[in-house]
C-alpha cells in the first residue's frame, strides 16, 4: 500500500515536471538577486523575499501576466538578460548610459542615493584628497565601481562579488572605508550590531554619468512592448497604492523619490 | 584592418587600453601560484617521507592533513581563510592579523601552498613508494642507512620519476589560483571581472582571461617537456641497433 502511494507520487511529480514548461510558456521570467538585502534576500527556507521582490510581483499583478523567479548573481545579470535566461531584470539596477547602450529600461521605480560609510571618527574626509591612498570597498559590476573609479582616482578600489561581503570586510578592518547605496548601508549595516561603530561619511554622492537617473527595470533592446508595459504598470502602482503599501513595509519614507522630469 | 576588426564582436580597444591591468594580473597569478608551489612543494617532502615511512604517529596525522586538503575544495578552504578566521577576535588582536591574515594575498598564498601541499604529498608518496626494490635493495647492500638511501637514491629518483604527474598538479594549481578573484585580488580572472564590471560586458574579460591563462600552460607545458627529456632519458625506450648489441658470450 505505502508502495503505492509512493509510485503514483512519483507519477504524479514526473507529470508535474512535464506539465511545467507548458504552463510556463507564457510566464515572463524576472531575474532578481537575493543577496541585496533589504530590497532582495533569502529567508532561511530558500524564498526569496524584499522590497524588489514584492515590486516585482505586484507588477505582474498589474499586467495580469504569470510570473517566475529567477536568481542570477548580480555581475553576471545583464549578460543573462541578454542570454534570454530571463526576460526582465528587477534588481534595484539603476539606469545608465554605459548600461542602455547593452540593454533597454522601464521608468525608474525608486531613486535613493549613494553614501560613503566609515568607521565613527574616522580621521579622512570624503574628498579625492582625503581618500588618496585608502582603500575603498564596492560591489563589482556596480554603478559604485564607476563612481568611485571617477571620483577617487587616487584611492585603492577593493572589489567584491556581493554587498555582503564588503559590509563584512569592512568591520574586518579589510577596508577603510565602503561606498553603496544608502539605503542599503543604512538598513542592512548601520542598523546592525555589527555596524554600531560606523557611520556615513559626507553627503549624498551624485553623478549622472555613473548613477544615471534612478533604479529601474531592465528589458532586452527592441522589445518596446514588454518596456511600456512595465512602465504603465509601475504608474499604476503609484497611483492605486500598492507601491505605497510595499514601501511602508520597508522603509520609513517613500524612496520614489521625485517624479522624473518629463523632457 | 578596422574593417576585420569591426566583424569581430569584441571591443578589442577597451581590452588594449585596459591591457597593463591586465599584465598585472599575470603578475599577481604568476606570483601567488608559484610561490605556492613552491612553498608546497617544500612543506610536502618531508611529508611525504613521513607518509611513505607508515610512522605510527606521523602517518595518521599527514593522511589527515591530505585527506582534509584534498577532500574539500580550494574555494571553500580560502573563503574559510579569509572571512572565516576574521571572526575570532582573538586572532584579530594577535601579531598574525596585521599583516599576514588581514591581506587577501596572505590568505590565498596561505590556502593556495597547504592545498597543493596536500596533493604533492600524496604524489611524491607514491613516487617513493614505488621505487623499483632493486635501487633500494642495492642501496642497503652497499652500506647505506635509511637516511642516505633516502637522500642519494630513492629521493632522487622519484623526483624524475614524479615530474610528468606534477605538470598536471602545477596546471591545476595555476588555474585554481582563479579563486583569489573571490577575495578581491586582481588576478588574471579579477582583472577581467573588473573589465566586465566596469564597462558591462559579458565575453571581453573572460576571453582575454582566458587566452592569458593559455599562454601560461603553453609555456609551463615546454618547461615540463624539457625537463622530462632531460631528466627522464634513462625511462626512454632506445632503438637497439646492430652495432649497439652486446658481443655475443665468448665461450672459453
Amino acid at each position: 500500500m505505502i508502495r503505492r502511494t509512493f509510485v503514483s507520487a512519483v507519477a504524479a511529480a514526473t507529470l508535474a515536471v512535464f506539465a511545467a514548461p507548458a504552463m510556463a510558456e507564457d510566464a515572463l521570467r524576472i531575474g532578481v538577486e537575493g543577496a541585496y538585502p533589504p530590497f532582495s534576500s533569502k529567508e532561511s527556507d530558500g524564498t526569496l523575499v524584499g522590497f524588489d521582490i514584492e515590486i516585482a510581483m505586484a507588477l505582474c499583478t498589474e499586467m495580469k501576466r504569470q510570473c517566475e523567479l529567477v536568481e542570477q548573481e548580480w555581475d553576471g545579470m545583464i549578460p543573462a538578460l541578454k542570454a534570454r535566461k530571463f526576460d526582465a531584470i528587477v534588481a534595484s539596477m539603476s539606469i545608465t548610459e554605459e548600461r542602455k547602450r547593452q540593454i533597454d529600461f522601464s521608468e525608474k521605480y525608486y531613486q535613493t542615493p549613494a553614501r560613503l560609510v566609515a568607521p565613527k571618527g574616522a580621521d579622512f574626509e570624503a574628498t579625492p584628497e582625503g581618500l588618496a591612498g585608502k582603500r575603498i570597498g564596492v560591489q563589482r559590476g556596480a554603478t559604485h565601481q564607476c563612481y568611485a573609479e571617477k571620483m577617487f582616482p587616487d584611492a585603492e578600489i577593493v572589489l567584491y562579488g556581493k554587498q555582503e561581503e564588503v559590509f563584512q570586510d569592512l568591520v574586518l578592518g579589510r577596508i577603510d572605508l565602503q561606498l553603496s547605496d544608502s539605503l542599503i548601508a543604512q538598513n542592512s549595516f548601520l542598523t546592525k550590531d555589527e555596524g554600531a561603530e560606523y557611520a556615513f561619511l559626507g553627503g549624498d554622492q551624485t553623478d549622472v554619468d555613473c548613477y544615471g537617473e534612478g533604479v529601474g527595470i531592465a528589458v532586452r533592446q527592441n522589445e518596446e512592448e514588454l518596456r511600456d508595459a512595465i512602465s504603465a504598470a509601475i504608474t499604476a502602482i503609484r497611483d492605486n497604492g500598492t507601491y505605497a503599501t510595499i514601501n511602508d513595509k520597508y522603509f520609513e519614507f517613500d524612496i520614489f523619490g521625485a517624479r522624473p522630469a518629463s523632457n | 584592418m578596422e574593417n576585420i576588426l569591426s566583424y569581430i564582436p569584441l571591443d578589442i580597444a577597451l581590452i588594449a587600453e585596459n591591457f597593463d591591468r591586465f599584465m598585472y594580473g599575470v603578475w599577481i597569478t604568476l606570483n601567488l601560484t608559484f610561490l605556492a608551489l613552491l612553498l608546497g612543494g617544500l612543506l610536502a617532502i618531508p611529508i611525504a617521507i613521513a607518509r611513505a615511512s607508515g610512522h605510527r604517529i606521523l602517518n595518521p596525522i599527514v593522511q589527515t592533513y591530505t585527506y582534509v586538503f584534498r577532500g574539500t575544495p580550494l574555494l571553500v578552504q580560502t573563503y574559510l581563510i579569509y572571512y572565516g578566521v576574521g571572526q575570532f577576535e582573538v586572532i584579530r588582536q594577535s601579531f598574525l592579523w596585521d599583516p599576514i591574515l588581514s591581506s587577501a594575498w596572505w590568505c590565498a598564498l596561505i590556502a593556495f601552498t597547504l592545498n597543493t601541499a596536500a596533493y604533492t604529498t600524496e604524489l611524491l608518496r607514491g613516487a617513493i613508494a614505488d621505487t623499483p626494490k632493486g635501487e633500494v635493495e642495492a642501496a642497503i647492500a652497499t652500506g647505506h642507512s635509511y637516511r642516505s638511501r633516502m637522500r642519494r637514491i630513492i629521493l632522487p629518483s622519484a623526483f624524475r620519476r614524479a615530474i610528468p604527474a606534477y605538470s598536471n598538479e602545477v596546471i591545476f594549481m595555476l588555474h585554481g589560483s582563479v579563486v583569489a578573484s573571490t577575495i578581491t585580488l586582481q588576478d588574471i580572472l579579477g582583472v577581467g571581472r573588473w573589465l566586465n564590471g566596469r564597462y558591462y560586458l559579458a565575453y571581453e574579460g573572460f576571453i582575454t582571461a582566458a587566452l592569458l591563462y593559455f599562454l601560461i600552460v603553453l609555456c609551463i607545458t615546454w618547461t615540463f617537456r624539457w625537463f622530462e627529456r632531460r631528466y627522464l632519458r634513462h625511462l626512454v625506450r632506445r632503438e637497439v641497433t646492430s652495432e649497439t648489441n652486446l658481443p655475443a658470450p665468448t665461450t672459453t
